[in-house]
């Protein structure tokens, strides 16, 4: 009796945790299959690379949204990365603890803050800054609703999910590591760079994936800031028009215009595979770095 | 002056915060010699060891009064850089801490932080060294690989291989043989004993055996305080203090 419960709760358990699994299968096929009424119509390529975005002339071109989606989140990581994974080697290697202790609150909560709270802030501030102080310096005309401002919000929402995490990375690397590399006569700098910082690199770079997954389909901050202009930007200061945004503004709004949903379904596709694929390439390098270290 | 007593410890004190560790210890280490300092867990012997070489420093909450020179100059003095210091003393620790990276770049660390650039020159001490650590024929072939790929053993002479490469003068063991099996244990002290012709040893032990294998000059080291210190055949066999004598046969432990 007791081995067939045993029995039981392993199969349980087992079949509970393939369930997600199977639900990213399922959400794509589902995608996939919502999704055929225009895949059959229309030719793929043109779908993806076709700026035209006229729903009412049966033009369903993609191309803007993508790159819309790609800029934004670009800039973001540029943004991000350095500050956060500076800020995490400050806090791990040469803070004092107390405020280090005092810091780690602070940042759960910023990571806790409602993405609707990211986007007033963005528009009362970020979207000014960008539009009458930054722009005008490097002699542009912006409205302020642009790119930039989409991936300063961005960069400062993924900021809290970054640091946390390679915080935790360098708390696992042993000290005496670190007095080995400063007995040799390194001095901290030098065993953070080329010690600590090699011994968590695979960790940073999983911080970083987190924090793309997450910059990739942050809609509603980013939809404030970002202008919503469905037209592929030449520059920083322009406008541009993520794919979530795309989905969130549309999605059972303008259902009468034929074939919309369907381009809809598409974009969410579309925007599911390009974080897939960015989770696989970043697990690709990881596994690269882990055989070339370790 | 100094020649035959490169580090001249005087009346050390270091607190953990409220938590005295160590209480006025006073020790002179000989030149070229294996000094051990002995003792039971949580006497203080790890911190005065680190506080040697100043990695006391990276704790928090560390104080420290008095002095220890090196050389005639007190290393605890504001104006002392530290990395200098660092530079002649290479330290073993308890467990191997090879660097996240191959095995030659381990050896070639130091050397290159302190501006070692000619390739011919890195390579030429890369194999001196690990020559003299024992490990050159074992790892001759594979020098690329990552260093986590050798055995326990294998890491502690890499390390010690690469604490040589920035050429000390003294070398420090922290336990330096307590993770290993017996062989390599043994493996190790052999070592230490052939590099006390050129170097100043100083080793930190709970091993009583094996402090009378390697020992030249002993200190006993208990709740912090120095209990007795002199030439290891000396005090092993006459133990003056009645504490290092109950140390000794194994009353206290």
């Amino acid at each position: 009796m007791r081995l067939i419960r045993d029995v039981l709760a392993r199969r349980g358990m087992g079949a509970v945790t393939t369930l997600p699994g199977l639900l990213v299968l399922l959400v794509v096929v589902g995608l996939f299959l919502k999704s055929r009424a225009i895949l059959a119509v229309e030719p793929l390529s043109r779908l993806l690379f076709s700026s035209a975005w006229h729903p009412l002339k049966g033009e369903f071109g993609l191309l803007p949204f993508i790159s819309g989606t790609v800029w934004v989140t670009v800039t973001a990581l540029v943004l991000a990365l350095p500050v956060s994974i500076l800020a995490a080697i400050y806090l791990s290697e040469y803070a004092p603890r107390w405020i280090r202790e005092a810091a780690k609150p602070v940042i759960d909560l910023l990571a806790g803050l409602p993405s609707v709270v990211y986007g007033v802030w963005g528009v009362l501030i970020v979207v000014p800054f960008v539009g009458g102080v930054l722009a005008p310096a490097c002699g542009v005309v912006s409205s302020g609703y642009s790119i930039l401002a989409g991936g300063i919000v961005l960069a400062i929402m993924t900021f809290p999910t970054i640091i946390h995490v390679t915080l935790e990375v360098f708390a696992t690397i042993p000290g005496a590591l670190r007095d080995a590399s400063l007995s040799l006569g390194a001095t901290k700098w030098e065993t953070t760079r080329r010690v600590v910082l090699r011994k968590g690199a695979q960790g940073i770079l999983a911080a970083s994936v987190l924090g793309f997954s997450r910059a990739f389909g942050e809609t509603m901050a980013v939809l404030m800031v970002v202008g919503n202009v469905p037209a592929v930007p030449r520059s920083l200061f322009d406008p541009g028009y993520p794919l979530p945004a795309l989905i969130a503004n549309n999605y059972g709004e303008m259902m009468s215009v034929p074939r919309y949903d369907a381009a809809l379904m598409l974009a969410s596709l579309v925007l599911m595979l390009i974080v897939l694929f960015f989770n696989v390439l970043a697990r690709w390098i990881l596994v690269r770095v882990e055989r070339r270290t370790r | 002056m100094n020649g035959e007593t490169p580090i001249s410890i005087r009346r050390l004190s270091v607190y953990y915060g409220d938590l005295q560790v160590l209480k006025d210890v006073s020790l002179d280490i000989p030149a070229r010699k294996i000094t051990v300092i002995i003792g039971p867990s949580g006497c203080g012997k790890t911190t005065l060891l680190k506080s040697l070489n100043r990695l006391l420093d990276t704790a928090e909450g560390v104080r420290v009064r008095g002095q220890v020179l090196l050389d005639g100059e007190d290393i605890y003095a504001p104006r002392t850089e530290v990395t200098r210091i660092r530079k002649k003393m290479g330290l073993l620790s308890q467990k191997p801490q090879v660097l996240p990276m191959s095995i030659y770049e381990n050896v070639a660390y130091g050397p290159r932080l302190h501006g070692l650039k000619s390739k011919k020159e890195l390579a030429r001490r890369v194999e001196h060294y690990l020559r003299v650590a024992g490990l050159w024929d074992e790892v001759r072939d594979r020098l690329r690989e990552p260093a986590s790929t050798l055995s326990v053993g294998q890491q502690q002479r890499l390390c010690l291989a690469r604490g040589l490469a920035v050429e000390p003068e003294i070398i420090l063991g922290d336990e330096p043989t307590s993770a290993l099996d017996p062989q390599s244990s043994q493996n190790v002290e052999r070592r230490l004993l052939e590099l006390k012709r050129d170097y100043t040893v100083v080793v930190v032990t709970h091993i009583l055996r094996q402090a009378r294998r390697i020992a030249d000059h002993l200190a006993f080291l208990y709740l912090g305080e120095l209990v007795e210190q002199g030439p290891a055949a000396e005090v092993f066999a006459g133990p003056r203090d009645p504490r290092t004598r109950a140390y000794l046969t194994g009353e206290i432990s």
